[in-house]
């Protein structure tokens, strides 16, 4: 995996996990790898790998049954996307909405950018 | 597990090259072993493993004196050297005359890294590339699953693919009950790895730090013009990065380069805002 270098590395193993669970590569429910599995894959020190299980599990999205492993909670597809749109609305829109500023580009122009590509995935 | 106190040492009719060295290795953590060069990192290993001698203080495995070398000692650690020899003979040899020092030895393992690293047992030692032999010798020392593993510079000379497939090999057996110290440039090779930095400087250490421990304390990146804080130190490459207090700033990823840079040019003030916050949270 490519770290960003500004963000923690176990935050972004946190995004990996909601990513593949709002592309539903892991649905609700269903059982995700190890704490070791995942260090392996993005090549980290384990313990860097717990702390986003760790991070995880308290905000609910994930959860651990004894013995059996790691699982995606009943609600964790709504609950990633209740975090990822306060994210977005939070964090992404304002920077968004200062570069339109900056740029002077109007709503009229967004909003048709906006259906020309809602018309082209159609 | 491994504790170094008061230790000296110099080489014969040169100046010192560890000078009141203090430090302690305890299981479950992977060390990043810093310095420039010729600051005595791998005098330190060489010493750790008991290849050396210091000239006055201790080196104590789990209590045992290393320059003893003992067998009870020696059964727990193993050392991948920067450079080193090995025999003229095929790694099944190898791993036959070898292993048997070493009691946790895992033959199963062995083969298996030796397959992912894409060599074969029937291969000969001697003619293979100096990669290809570094190969080998961290495979066998993984292997070992000895309780302590040095390594020295176990990067240099692997091609690309094999750096990454190396990160993923140390991330599957690091655990609570082993102890991994290496001692390394390569900074941007095992970052993600290590969670422990130590750094040595005019012989001495000039930084023994939990890398969660640094995030805590400190920031790392792009200073913005309405900061607070005075940085502690600053790069002015482009973009211009620095360490900042972190305050009540969000966590940054610690930048172990910026990070060596600014303890090489101010290690008093980093390491005294980090045993500030240490004992902030004491209180």
């Amino acid at each position: 995996m490519e770290f960003d270098n500004s963000k923690p590395i176990y935050l972004q193993i946190v995004d990996f996990f909601y990513e593949n669970i709002l592309v539903k590569r892991w649905a609700d429910e269903e059982r995700i790898p190890s704490v070791r599995e995942v260090a392996m894959m993005v090549e980290v020190n384990p313990n860097t790998a717990i702390r986003a299980f760790n991070h995880l599990q308290d905000l609910g999205v994930i959860h651990n049954k004894r013995g059996i492993g790691y699982f995606v909670a009943s609600d964790g597809y709504t609950k990633v996307l209740n975090i990822k749109r306060k994210e977005f609305m939070e964090q992404i829109l304002p920077d968004v909405f200062k570069k339109l500023n900056l740029l002077d580009i109007s709503f009229d122009e967004l909003k048709n950018a906006y259906n020309q590509q809602k018309n082209e995935e159609k | 597990m491994l504790t170094i106190k008061h230790l000296n040492f110099n080489y014969p009719k040169s100046r010192f090259v560890l000078k009141s060295i203090n430090l302690d290795f305890t299981a479950g953590n992977i060390y990043g072993l810093f310095g420039k060069n010729g600051e005595g990192k791998s005098t330190l290993l060489k010493i750790m493993t008991g290849l050396l001698f210091p000239k006055n203080g201790n080196c104590l495995l789990e209590g045992n004196e290393m320059r003893k070398r003992e067998v009870q000692s020696l059964h727990h650690i193993f050392l991948v050297p920067e450079d080193f020899e090995l025999p003229a003979i095929s790694i099944r040899s190898f791993e036959k005359v070898q292993s048997c020092f070493y009691p946790q030895f895992s033959k199963e393992q062995f083969y298996e890294l030796i397959k992912e690293f894409q060599l074969s047992p029937t291969d000969v030692i001697s003619k293979l590339s100096f990669g290809q032999k570094k190969k080998v010798l961290i495979a066998f020392g993984i292997a070992t699953n000895t309780k302590l593993l040095l390594m020295d510079e176990p990067t240099n000379g692997l091609d690309i693919p094999s750096k990454s497939q190396f990160r993923k090999v140390m991330a599957s057996i690091a655990d609570e009950n082993k102890c991994i110290v290496i001692s390394t440039h390569q900074v941007r090779d095992l970052h993600s790895l290590i969670n422990h930095v130590m750094i040595l400087d005019n012989a001495q250490v000039a930084f023994d730090q939990p890398l969660d421990k640094v995030s805590d304390g400190l920031w790392f990146g792009k200073p913005s013009t309405n900061d607070s804080s005075e940085p502690i130190y600053s790069e002015s490459s482009f973009g211009g990065k620095a360490i900042l207090p972190r305050l009540d700033k969000n966590e940054t990823e610690v930048d172990l380069e910026l990070l060596f840079n600014g303890v090489l040019g101010a290690p008093d003030k980093i390491n005294a805002i980090l045993n500030q916050t240490q004992n902030d949270e004491r209180v």
